[in-house]
């Protein structure tokens, strides 16, 4: 899929970094303090948090991943969101504000504010830092999946921008220029996502969607045809794989889905080209219904007009309605020749409209690493570090909580939104097979270039963004934490400030080569991972020491290590790793579980409750 | 105006009802939360494909539900503490807690 950039796109992507920019030195003067660097001063107003909230939360997961997966999977993307909104429930009802009455900067200060404890200091410090990583490396990707359609760069250099960028952001006025950054973002991202899911229930369902540029969706990709007229044309059968066969003519290569009743359907494919699994540029946007349930051939081709947001969903749904889907298949020919091949498969409206695409409950193992995954969305929100900071920015438990509300209202708005921008997509001829990251901007495009520029500049704004409240918890985690808590550099006011900042340089640094190196994995897959290493390594500790009285520092430091330890150790001795990046098969995995949070967390809690049983002893502060 | 030093807060006196009280809205949200899991899960998610309200599924019924149980909940949950620290506040004659 070639795309490249429009003057307007590069014009509006230019003016949303100016604003930025000049927000972050226009903040800068004011925040010399540690205070101000790390907490904004603790005098952000609750209704500014809260939607600041959401721009730091709606990460490039959400609005590129989870639309993303609801467009090539249906409704488990939409399970996503579910559990990521689920999650602030916990946030609002158990942690918000105690977390405000016992923290300074860090989420590290409220976990050690009754002990004073330096093990705790460590260990939380390295659990922000993991988990600010993990949650790092797709809003790195999603970046760069961006800049690639919007200013016609490549992948690399939109990962390298967006790190150069927070790391100015940053760097200028810490939390801050951080703040009003996620605030200008959240909202406008809520604005323009309601715009954009206003034009598709606008412009309705048929079974010849516009596509981008007028054209068909797909383009000549989704040719169907039978092996005879295939061989009346000159094609010659040279290899099958399953139900992938390789046709030659001419000296050119094409690859086939051969479906139960003989019919062949055209499909896409990359070779030489293809890294971590991204297509080399030849690939055409797919995604349509072939028909629609309750309507006619004739009918469905001409459209339903504008529909409800009921309507919308009811006419998926239904039984009759069948939709196109894609799927991924690594092949070798006949020369031993690796393929990337992308095939049409139709379905009916029923099965992407239920969980089970992709998170299947036939098996135990499989139910179990839903339960898994749904446990880590559940309890991952509440102990996700850059989260937990913003707790800091406002002036009272009170408005700690209130501003939870803001966030529950427009981040739970927001993924409502979502289940219309991926089905969208996945029915407008507007996803990219190889990369599904760019459904939304794709859908944004079918309906002209001034909203694809918008929505994706404000895309771009949203890894800003995020990428931003990350690398602020995690400088602060190496700086404060690390160097001036646990490594006593009893560090002055503006030294702190200075670590704070060189801290947040070196953070960036790794953010990019990490953005680089996982290009083309679906951002909200990642996200989720970084959830269950939170969920594991820090609600437990967070928990138990708000509601259990025995427990003691050592048992708070054993919780996250454990925690960290468990849930890295099945996701990277798990199916995902081994086909994925290890380059192996699933069944060559030491396990069978895909998510950790069902053993993890578990283990996080059982590992502090033994510990603090057996160092009772040494409970005084919490007692005191 | 924005970027003094953080502050603490003070003594909240209401803090030991709120958190009484978000246990218990936690504990409800969860067994709502835990039921969409589990229908989920048994019987392979066949539940989930029913038609219950206007054409829609029960899973996009529940799903929004969640989400919409989620605001209904916070916002009661917010008001209930904002009384609460009224209450204690006027009784102390002082504001209170809140923002």
């Amino acid at each position: 899929m070639n795309l490249h950039g429009t003057p307007l796109s590069i014009v509006i992507f230019a003016l949303f970094v100016a604003a930025v920019l000049f927000l972050s030195f226009f903040f800068a003067r004011k925040a010399k303090s540690a205070a101000g660097y790390y907490a904004a001063g603790g005098q952000i107003h609750w209704a500014v948090n809260g939607i600041s909230f959401a721009g730091d939360y709606l990460s490039a997961a959400s609005f590129l991943g989870i639309c993303g997966m609801i467009a090539t999977l249906g409704y488990d993307g939409f399970l996503y969101s579910i559990g990521y909104l689920a999650g602030w429930v916990v946030a609002l009802f158990v942690v918000a504000e105690p977390m405000k009455r016992m923290g300074k900067f860090t989420f590290t200060d409220a976990l050690d504010a009754k002990f004073d404890s330096r093990g705790i200091k460590l260990a939380a410090a390295i659990s922000t830092l993991v988990v600010s990583i993990c949650y790092l490396i797709p809003q790195m990707n999603g970046a760069g999946s961006l800049v690639e359609p919007l200013l016609g760069l490549p992948h690399w250099v939109g990962v390298i921008l967006v790190g150069v960028i927070v790391i100015v952001i940053v760097s200028a006025a810490g939390m801050t220029s951080t703040t009003y950054v996620q605030f200008l973002k959240g909202g406008l991202l809520l604005i323009f996502s309601t715009i954009l899911v206003g034009f598709v229930l606008a412009r309705g369902l048929s079974t010849e969607p516009v596509g981008l540029d007028g054209g068909a969706p797909g383009g000549e990709m989704t040719v169907e045809a039978t092996e005879s007229q295939l061989v009346e044309q000159g094609y010659v059968l040279v290899h099958t794989t399953g139900s992938l066969q390789k046709y030659d003519r001419d000296g050119a290569t094409t690859w086939w889905k051969r479906e139960a009743d003989g019919t062949l359907w055209r499909a896409q494919w990359t070779s030489g080209g293809v890294v971590n699994g991204v297509a080399d540029g030849v690939l055409e946007p797919v995604g349509r219904l072939r028909q629609i349930g309750g309507m006619s051939a004739a009918e469905a081709a001409a459209g339903t007009g504008s529909v409800s947001p009921v309507a919308f969903l009811a006419h998926l749904t239904h039984p009759e309605t069948r939709v196109e889907q894609w799927q991924k298949q690594a092949v070798t020919d006949e020369k031993d020749a690796k393929y990337v091949v992308y095939s049409p498969k139709t379905v009916t409206g029923t099965d992407p409209m239920k969980p089970g695409v992709k998170f299947k409950v036939h098996t135990t193992t499989e139910k179990l690493n839903f339960v898994s995954l749904m446990m880590a969305l559940f309890f991952g929100t509440a102990a996700l570090p850059h989260i937990l900071i913003r707790y800091y920015t406002v002036p009272s438990p009170a408005c700690a909580r209130k501003s939870t509300i803001v966030a529950i209202a427009s981040i739970g708005f927001f993924y409502v939104l979502t289940l219309f921008l991926g089905l969208g997509a996945a029915v407008n001829g507007t996803v990219n097979p190889a990369d599904n990251n760019m459904s939304a901007p794709l859908l944004a495009m079918s309906f002209g270039g001034v909203l694809f520029a918008i929505i994706s500049a404000i895309a771009f704004a949203t890894v800003l963004g995020t990428v931003a409240g990350l690398i602020v918890a995690a400088s602060g985690a190496v700086a404060h934490d690390l160097m001036d808590r646990f490594g006593r550099m009893d560090l002055t006011d503006r030294q702190k400030v200075r670590a704070g900042k060189i801290a947040a340089f070196a953070v960036g640094i790794v953010a990019i080569v990490l953005g680089i190196v996982f290009r083309g994995v679906n951002v909200s897959f990642l996200v989720g991972w970084a959830f269950a290493v939170a969920a594991s390594a820090n609600l437990p500790a967070i928990l138990m020491l708000l509601f259990w009285k025995r427990t003691t520092a050592a048992g708070i430091v054993a919780s996250i290590i454990v925690g960290i330890v468990s849930s890295l150790g099945i996701i990277l001795t798990g199916p995902e790793m081994f086909a994925g990046p290890y380059g192996l098969t699933a069944e060559q995995a030491w396990h069978p579980l895909g998510q950790p949070g069902i053993i993890s967390i578990p283990l996080s809690f059982l590992a502090l409750i033994v510990v603090s049983l057996v160092t009772k002893n040494r409970r005084v502060a919490v007692e005191g | 105006m924005l970027h003094e030093p953080a502050r603490s807060s003070g003594p909240d006196p209401a803090s030991g009802y709120k958190t009484r009280l978000g246990v218990v809205m936690f504990i409800i949200y969860c067994l709502v939360y835990a039921g969409f899991v589990l229908t989920s899960v048994v019987a392979e998610g066949r539940a989930m494909q029913v038609i219950v309200f206007a054409g829609l599924n029960l899973a996009v019924v529940y799903g929004f539900g969640l989400i919409i149980f989620a605001l209904v909940l916070a916002l009661i949950y917010n008001h209930l503490c904002t009384r609460r620290e009224r209450e204690l506040g006027a009784a102390a004659g002082g504001k209170g807690a809140g923002a």
